[in-house]
């Protein structure tokens, strides 16, 4: 006979109340380890699948996703000089918020480099790759629009051709691909009053120099259009990314490149390590801290049900002792009903994620190994929480039972 | 008892002696008492209130050693003093029955698996167990009232599961405290009958703490206890008590 069962059969209200509540415990601790293993998944997403052997960023910067990194476009064909080097491609990223049909639109900016790349590596689910050099653009369904919207970024309309799902930036803002030069429009656009301050402002600096009172047309030089005067850069990109010929090891075009003094160039893995490191890291520590605590919480509550549910069982337990039950079958009882808490809860854990974390804005991740290791710190803390409540029982006498 | 000497008397205590505290906090509950109880008889144990009835009733049930004196249980020395010289529990669980004047039923059991239990906890198989409980509470008259919580039962019903609870390992001793308290005279002798009627059928030996006079006819033997000693106040043939 199972005293356990009986006895929760009994106190069938306070039990599943109780089990419900660490349940979505549970629950939530299930999901901050499956938002952690979301962080990860999108914060190696885009470096997985643009999967490039080299990244070469501004000098001394850890960027471009860590933190930001500007190079010159021709950066690119230095880069793809040299040996071993199979294609260097621009690389623009950068997180814009826009409004759209009266709500803010945040997104991650990727810049494809045109013609040669027009995304046919990305995995749409609808529509297909950019097919114009200029105003088009593919967009993750997390954005919430759909195929042949259009979407105004600074003084371009731009058509979505292409949608994918799941493809979101480190900041779990979905990515929407354009080709570099767009990408590069919408990053540097500028409105036109600013433009013709900035003239204004040049004008005057130009002006109040002997060179500009000497050289008229150099007054109208710096009143005019930003890429006609050669002593100012043109929009610079994020990063150079490299794709080696086979054969060729990723750390002698490292080396090699290491010997350029204004850029730093990193493998893939090293790319990889600079996000999980940096921004991640933290998120980590963060919802580790708070897995924690909720697993804490969580083994408070249970051992607190398990000792007032063992406080109101004392008599009963006198009188088994009296009858002459065995420690194992007062343990039993408790610990049958601490464990059964525990997978109870667990389970209602999972089977109310199931529901719930698709729901959630940024992507969870359950992971088999992770389900089993919290199975197993649930059933220690089962265990845990039903100490105190065998610690009472345990202190009980026969002769309880005389006292009425 | 079942499986202790046939011939030996159920209960042998010599010299019993219980007190608590020590020094002018002393208190002696239970002074040098001697009794001895046979198999199939039912003795009353009459006294005031402190007299030491229960005390004694405990020092025989292993739940409360005495402070001297020894206690010899179906032949076999268990307590000398207070000292235990085996494993009371196992003890209790294979040859002592308890009824006290609360039931004591476990609420979350239904009647049946209140007798059922008695039996698993000893060992009985689960299948064996339940239908030893359906043939108990079908003796005590309680058998359609098997399936319900303690809760959903009169306390006269409570009680007889009490008593089928006591007889379930077939025990050589049952020891009552008080059972009828709780009882109208009418179910309080039914009880007291219901004693009688299981120490000759099944051959146990009752001892049975009360205050109810009204009973006592149906007593084999009736102790009186008064300031922690005992006598005898209504001798019997079949048995011995001495007071010292």
């Amino acid at each position: 006979m199972n005293l356990a069962v009986r006895d929760i059969r009994h106190n069938a209200g306070r039990f599943v109340l109780t089990t419900l509540g660490i349940g979505l415990l549970l629950m939530i601790v299930m999901g901050m380890g499956g938002i952690y293993r979301g962080l990860i998944h999108e914060a190696i997403l885009l470096v997985d699948r643009i999967d490039a052997d080299v990244w070469i960023v501004q000098g001394g910067t850890r960027g471009p996703f860590a933190e930001i990194s500007r190079v010159p476009v021709t950066l690119e064909d230095r880069a793809g000089a040299v040996p071993g080097v199979a294609w260097a491609r621009r690389f623009v990223s950068h997180t814009v918020q826009r409004e759209h049909q009266g709500r803010p639109l945040r997104m991650v900016v990727q810049g494809l480099a045109w013609p040669e790349d027009k995304g046919e590596w990305i995995p749409l689910t609808a529509g297909r790759p950019l097919r114009q050099a200029h105003f088009e653009m593919i967009a993750d369904r997390s954005l919430g629009l759909a195929l042949g919207d259009q979407l105004n970024l600074g003084r371009d309309r731009y058509t979505v051709v292409g949608l994918t799902r799941g493809l979101v930036g480190t900041g779990g803002d979905g990515l929407a691909f354009f080709t570099a030069t767009d990408a590069m429009a919408i990053q540097f656009e500028v409105p036109g009053d600013a433009l013709r301050l900035e003239r204004a402002a040049r004008r005057e600096r130009v002006a109040s120099q002997d060179l500009g009172q000497v050289l008229p047309l150099l007054l109208d030089r710096a009143s005019g259009l930003e890429r006609d005067i050669p002593s100012l850069s043109p929009p610079q990109i994020s990063a150079v990314l490299l794709k080696l010929r086979p054969g060729v090891e990723t750390q002698d075009i490292i080396e090699t490149l290491s010997a350029w003094p204004d850029v730093t160039a990193y493998s893939t893995d090293q790319q990889k390590q600079l996000l999980l490191g940096g921004m991640v890291d933290r998120s980590r520590r963060q919802l580790g801290m708070f897995r924690v605590l909720l697993i804490l919480i969580s083994t408070i509550i249970m051992a607190l049900i398990l000792y007032t549910l063992t406080l109101d069982k004392l008599h009963d337990i006198a009188m088994l002792k009296l009858m002459g039950a065995r420690h194992g079958v007062i343990v039993g009882l408790i610990l049958q009903q601490a464990l059964l808490m525990g997978a109870l809860g667990y389970s209602l854990a999972w089977w109310l994620g199931q529901y719930a974390f698709p729901m959630f804005p940024r992507l969870v991740i359950i992971e088999a190994r992770d389900l089993l290791i919290l199975g197993a710190i649930v059933l220690a803390i089962s265990v845990l929480a039903s100490l105190l409540g065998i610690a009472k029982a345990m202190q009980v006498e026969p002769n309880k039972i005389l006292a009425g | 008892m079942n499986a202790l000497a046939i011939h030996a008397p159920a209960i042998l205590a010599e010299s019993l002696t219980k007190t608590y505290g020590s020094g002018n906090t002393e208190v002696v509950a239970m002074r040098d008492v001697t009794l001895q109880v046979q198999r199939g008889e039912v003795v009353a144990l009459l006294g005031p209130s402190g007299a030491g009835k229960s005390t004694l009733l405990t020092a025989i049930g292993l739940i409360n050693p005495p402070t001297s004196g020894r206690v010899h249980l179906g032949g076999q020395l268990v307590l000398d003093g207070p000292h235990a010289l085996m494993d009371l529990r196992a003890f209790r669980r294979k040859h002592l029955g308890f009824i006290f004047q609360r039931a004591n039923l476990i609420p979350f059991l239904s009647a049946l698996e209140n007798v059922q239990v008695a039996m698993e906890i000893n060992d009985v198989t689960p299948r064996a167990a339940k239908h030893r409980a359906h043939e108990l509470l079908d003796y005590l008259g309680v058998g359609d009232r098997a399936r319900h919580l303690p809760e959903e039962l009169s306390g006269g019903q409570q009680q007889r599961v009490a008593v089928a609870r006591a007889l379930a390992n077939e025990p050589g001793l049952i020891l009552a405290d008080e059972p009828t308290a709780a009882l109208d005279s009418q179910r309080g002798r039914q009880v007291m009958e219901l004693f009688a009627k299981v120490a000759r059928e099944r051959h146990a030996a009752v001892l049975v703490v009360t205050h109810d006079h009204r009973a006592l006819d149906v007593f084999d033997r009736t102790l009186e206890m008064e300031d922690g000693r005992l006598r005898e106040s209504a001798p019997s043939s079949t048995s011995s008590s001495t007071q010292t």
